[in-house]
């Protein structure tokens, strides 16, 4: 059972329109039948001081990574975490939250790894929904668990690992950190809590596109046009050829897989997720120093 | 000097999310965060005064005065973040009225002890390490002074 598209004009542009809902369409189909509504935040706390009615929390942290290893969970802890939200394998699932949807944006990347079909991303987020007063709540939801399928996780389409990036070297990678990460002037985002890399810098031939560029002020995506000149013009993107995009931990470029691959429509994009903790870390990869990508290094 | 003795204050916060279920430890942190004072005018007024603890995913400020011997810790930190605004109220519950030796006694890995790393994680919890270790170096600087 699919809940029907949002048809929005803004929508009509993109590449896979069916992958945004408007705040819009989102409060005139609360409560509808096959839809749930997933917040995720940064914040482990944030969704308990407010929330969309009927919306269930996953947070990245504590629900979405392996607790042992550094990985993501398994089939058989994503099928009892989804279930037990009221997720069904043929559920519309709408995922909103805080920063411009920057972890919603990451949940929505691992849904994709389990292969849930019908996932979306509400355009603007949890600001947009706040700041336009729509309905809000503190109840708490209390979701039927359903029986959702123990499903393997399909890595390879759209995640890379450290060796596919070295493979994928002379390639376009796209680097959306700040652009004192990307120098290596600093390790972590200005502001945010120190990681743990051991080197600062950039991958080879990387290009700079801070991941927040794809959004408009209100935390909207921007429009087809203004993307296409940041990502084909600006990064010097092209059709059919693969691209892997990295951050600091993959969370960032989770936001940016979901404009090349929903928005714009490239076809073969992955998402390195042990990013610049990994590469910054690891013992004799190439890596540049300062605001030029660099030259990819000879084999 | 009482060192790396966790004053009662302290313990009994502890103690007491210890006592719940993982769950009712969010809900309580999360009481924390609405506990969490206004800032009096002296500082509200000079935002200036108060260090930020770059080590938090939000902004988070604080400032550290003795009086008589007696420590007084302020806080601020926004709404949209409850569980650093969370971690300051602990420590700010926890610290206000202690004596100098009292708070440098801490133990630094007190917020690693109450419970949360399972709920909030590890990288979460670095936030409030990084305030308490702040908070101290304030004070030093203070008695020092």
């Amino acid at each position: 059972m699919t809940v029907e598209t949002d048809s929005a004009p803004k929508f009509a542009g993109y590449a896979h329109p069916e992958r945004l809902v408007s705040t819009e369409w989102l409060e005139a189909h609360l409560g509808e039948p096959g839809l749930v509504v997933v917040e995720s935040d940064e914040d482990v706390l944030l969704y308990e001081t407010g929330h969309i009615p009927g919306a269930v929390k996953i947070d990245w942290h504590t629900d979405l990574n392996d607790p042992v290893l550094r990985d993501y969970v398994d089939g058989e802890a994503f099928a009892s975490l989804v279930g037990g939200k009221g997720i069904a394998r043929d559920s519309t699932v709408v995922i909103y939250g805080d920063k411009n949807n920057w972890w919603a944006a990451y949940a929505l990347w691992v849904f994709t790894l389990f292969g849930h079909e019908d996932v979306r991303l509400l355009d603007g987020g949890r600001d947009k929904w706040i700041a336009e007063e729509r309905p809000f709540t503190t109840d708490r939801t209390t979701p039927e668990a359903v029986d959702y399928p123990v499903v393997e996780r399909q890595d390879a389409e759209i995640r890379a690992f450290k060796d596919d990036v070295l493979a994928h070297l002379g390639h376009p990678l796209i680097d959306v950190r700040s652009p004192e990460e990307y120098s290596g002037e600093r390790t972590t985002a200005p502001a945010y809590p120190e990681e743990g890399a051991l080197r600062a810098g950039h991958i080879p031939s990387a290009a700079n596109v801070p991941w927040a560029k794809a959004a408009a002020e209100d935390g909207t995506f921007k429009p087809v046009a203004e993307l296409d000149a940041i990502y084909r013009e600006g990064a010097g993107l092209t059709e059919g050829e693969p691209v892997i995009a990295y951050c600091r931990i993959g969370e960032r470029s989770s936001h940016t897989w979901f404009v090349l691959t929903h928005l714009l429509g490239f076809e073969d994009v992955r998402n390195y997720d042990g990013s610049w903790t990994e590469w910054g870390s690891t013992v004799r990869v190439p890596i540049v120093k300062g605001a030029e990508p660099g030259e990819v290094p000879a084999r | 000097m009482t060192e790396n003795q966790l004053p009662a204050t302290l313990a009994e916060i502890r103690d007491d999310f210890l006592a719940l279920e993982q769950r009712e430890r969010l809900e309580m942190l999360l009481e924390f965060a609405n506990e969490l004072p206004e800032l009096p005018p002296r500082y509200s007024e000079h935002p200036d005064l108060l260090e930020r603890v770059e080590e938090c995913q939000s902004p988070v400020f604080i400032f550290v005065e003795v009086e008589d011997g007696v420590v007084h810790l302020f806080a601020t930190a926004p709404r949209e973040a409850p569980t650093t605004r969370g971690f300051a109220s602990i420590l700010v519950q926890g610290i206000d009225g202690l004596t100098v030796d009292e708070v440098l006694g801490i133990p630094d890995d007190f917020p690693n002890t109450i419970g949360l790393t399972e709920a909030v994680s590890l990288l979460r919890i670095r936030g409030m390490t990084a305030m308490l270790g702040r908070t101290k170096r304030q004070l030093r600087e203070r008695v020092a002074a």
